[in-house]
């Protein structure tokens, strides 16, 4: 099994997903078909060049990889499980469903893989601070993590409406050393926390890097994120290999920005049997417009230094997307995607708020694990992708299917929004208060 | 510079400051702010009092390279209605009324929705001289380098002071008009002072071959005009004038354009 983003290193296992022996697993950049590149300010583009230059370095330095490998295993507790979940399968049709608990990382997400990788790329740079942005609280929780385990400054900023909804997260980032910076512009979400955090950039780039959270972005940072969680991918697919004897049927994701998804993709894409799902955040449903589909519904644009899919008006304004989960909260997603839905090798679906909490219900009452409400949506997606496969197999072959879901993160960040939800909370309770009223802890 | 055969207006407005011995005066307003009407007046109001080149710029949703004054007014522009397509009025506006050359500053996307060639012919139409890409690198302009040759306009790209010699080069040559020397890492936005790296930028710029570089980014009073003059072709003021527009109007702006304009001559 392998325990460190030893790209390539499989390849001779693998089929090419593509006639002519093309494979999709490692696309360079800067452009994924009519996607990506850098639409950017012209100041930020020699850090990229640098980051670019240090990345491929690095890649190739047995000493970066032993590093990369040494922590995943030793600090974030990889690999991480692929765990049966049977009691769950029984509402998707009968068949076999395997999640990859990404949510046993240290800090509970799979972004622990992407924030050392990077804070790594940094300190080779010379870098002695590092900033980003967050949406949910993961991404930052995990920056501040890896800036205090390497002594990097660290600067979060987080939208002043996440920062309301994902308090506790707030004071996790404070109790690790970081600074974090709650923006009143705009939406107050994720998008306008990388609008501030790219201004900070532009002006502190001298010693500050730009710990993006997700593979979107300029390049590099598309196949650079991507190279950190491509772990995801290698494991699961060795993992499933060992326990079910053979490749799944389906893989699922959920997508705001896209970097578990792509993480796991990535070590399927080559593998021409297994349907690959990606689902996006349907919010209240995409026929109220209050959602965040952006590949479902978007138009292609250039945002935050890529061209991608992009949820935008007449006039090429964003568009404020809306979910109940802060990490799929993103009106942009990464030019991969983009491209591998347009070559038609991943679906790309909406799951409402709703389906997605009915999900995250579900796995807590039968598999015992509280999932976050991002990784939610993979679930309600598995459940629809189970009961299609047990409909083309018929009961007695339902059993045979199997399919693999990338649990992203746990859900402790999420219990306040979630007992809200489903109305649990004493409505004079201290938590009802933060839940509603936005009061910070 | 590219294409000698198409007449740069850019070009036309900076080469007269300098035969006049001075530097040219560049100011930026944001359209439809406070209203498109306002926007005209007070573009027309700087060129009447010195101003040599105007920058329209377009609210956009994510204002990357924007401080906090220009934010403020674009976001209310933007509240209030404001379309792209109105950004034509205000630069016709101003061009029936005045010899100013009017260059649009914008993001990108917005260009990208109308469609470049579009858009473009829309600009020429109105009697505009070109576009400011703030977030549009050279390596990506190929569409806007074909619709820019087929109406006649001017592409001023951005030079910073961490722009490498070869990017410096490939900047310059893919510009027309003007070059846009960026005189600060950061966003737009008065400062107290102007940083030293700006005359090393156009040092860099003149060295790439640029026949006309400007500097932009903090310039708010006569006396930081009057240092830039010193070395530069031209100079870009921008949040001081809508803070004048947001604090004193059109009247502000004139006042503001009038005591900017001393600091022009070259000593």
């Amino acid at each position: 099994m392998a325990d460190a983003p030893t790209a390539g290193s499989d390849e001779g296992t693998v089929d090419a997903f593509l006639e002519g022996g093309t494979s999709l697993r490692h696309a360079p950049g800067p452009y994924f078909g009519a996607y990506g590149g850098r639409w950017m300010p012209e100041s930020l583009i020699a850090a990229l060049d640098e980051l670019e230059d240090t990345f491929e370095k690095a890649k190739a330095d047995p000493e970066f990889i032993a590093q990369i490998a040494d922590l995943n295993k030793n600090y974030s507790g990889r690999p991480s499980l692929l765990t049966e979940a049977k009691r769950f399968a029984e509402h998707a049709g009968g068949v076999r469903i395997f999640l990859k608990r990404e949510d046993l990382n240290h800090t509970g997400s799979h972004k622990i893989n992407n924030v050392l990788g990077q804070a790594l790329l940094a300190k080779r740079m010379g870098k002695t601070r590092v900033i980003a942005e967050t949406g949910a609280g993961q991404h930052g929780v995990a920056s501040a993590t890896a800036a205090a385990l390497l002594g990097l400054e660290c600067v979060v900023y987080m939208g002043a409406e996440d920062c309301r909804r994902q308090a506790l997260n707030v004071a996790r980032m404070e109790l690790l050393g970081a600074t974090v910076i709650p923006v009143t512009n705009g939406s107050q979400t994720l998008k306008d926390a990388i609008n501030e955090a790219l201004r900070d950039w532009v002006a502190n780039v001298g010693n500050t890097h730009y710990l993006l959270g997700t593979a979107a972005g300029a390049h590099p940072f598309p196949a650079l994120v991507r190279y950190f969680h491509e772990v995801i991918g290698e494991e699961a697919r060795a993992q499933i290999l060992e326990q079910a004897g053979r490749l799944p049927d389906a893989v699922c994701a959920c997508i705001g920005g896209g970097s578990n998804a792509i993480g796991i993709f990535h070590g399927f894409l080559d593998d021409p049997s297994v349907k690959i799902y990606g689902f996006e955040a349907g919010g209240d449903g995409v026929e109220t417009g209050r959602h965040a589909a952006t590949i479902t519904l978007g138009r292609p644009g250039v945002l935050h230094g890529a061209r991608s899919y992009l949820m935008q008006d007449d006039d090429g304004q964003t568009i404020e997307s809306h979910s109940i989960s802060a990490g799929l909260d993103y009106p942009g997603v990464g030019p991969e995607h983009s491209y591998l839905a347009d070559i038609g090798r991943v679906s790309y679906e909406p799951i409402t708020d709703s389906e997605a909490m009915e999900a995250f219900k579900l796995l807590c009452r039968t598999e015992g694990i509280i999932p976050a409400i991002e990784s939610s949506h993979a679930l309600a997606g598995a459940i629809k992708v189970g009961q299609r496969l047990a409909a083309e197999a018929g009961t007695a072959g339902a059993s045979d299917k199997i399919v693999v879901v990338n649990l992203s993160g746990r859900g402790d960040k999420d219990v306040a929004t979630a007992a809200e939800w489903f109305d649990l909370l004493d409505k004079d309770s201290a938590e009802a208060v933060i839940g509603k009223e936005g009061e910070q802890l | 510079m590219t294409t000698a055969d198409i007449t740069s207006k850019s070009a036309i407005a900076i080469d007269k400051a300098r035969a006049e011995g001075r530097a040219a005066l560049i100011g930026y307003l944001p359209a439809g702010y406070p209203s498109v009407e306002e926007t005209i007046a007070a573009g027309i109001a700087l060129a009447r009092n010195g101003a040599d080149l105007i920058e329209v710029g377009i609210p956009y949703s994510d204002p990357v390279m924007d401080g906090p004054v220009i934010q403020a007014a674009t976001t209310e522009a933007l509240a209030k209605g404001f379309s792209v397509r109105q950004v034509f009025d205000v630069v016709a506006g101003i061009t029936s009324q005045t010899d100013a050359a009017v260059l649009v500053m914008t993001y990108w996307n917005p260009v990208v929705r109308m469609g470049v060639d579009e858009f473009s012919r829309r600009l020429a139409e109105a009697g505009g001289a070109g576009l400011i890409t703030p977030d549009l690198i050279p390596d990506e302009a190929a569409e806007w380098m074909d619709a820019s040759e087929k109406y006649g306009l001017d592409r001023v790209f951005l030079v910073a002071p961490s722009s490498t010699p070869e990017r410096m080069r490939r900047t310059v040559d893919a510009s027309r008009g003007f070059v846009y020397a960026v005189s600060i890492m950061g966003v737009t936005g008065a400062r107290s002072s102007v940083s030293s790296a700006a005359e090393d930028v156009v040092a860099a710029a003149k060295a790439a071959g640029a026949e006309r570089v400007c500097v932009g980014l903090g310039v708010s009073t006569a006396e930081q005009v009057a240092e830039i003059a010193a070395y530069a072709d031209g100079v870009i003021v921008g949040s001081a004038l809508v803070a004048a527009v947001r604090d004193g109007g059109v009247d502000a702006v004139a006042q503001l354009t009038k005591d900017l304009c001393t600091g022009l001559t070259r000593k």
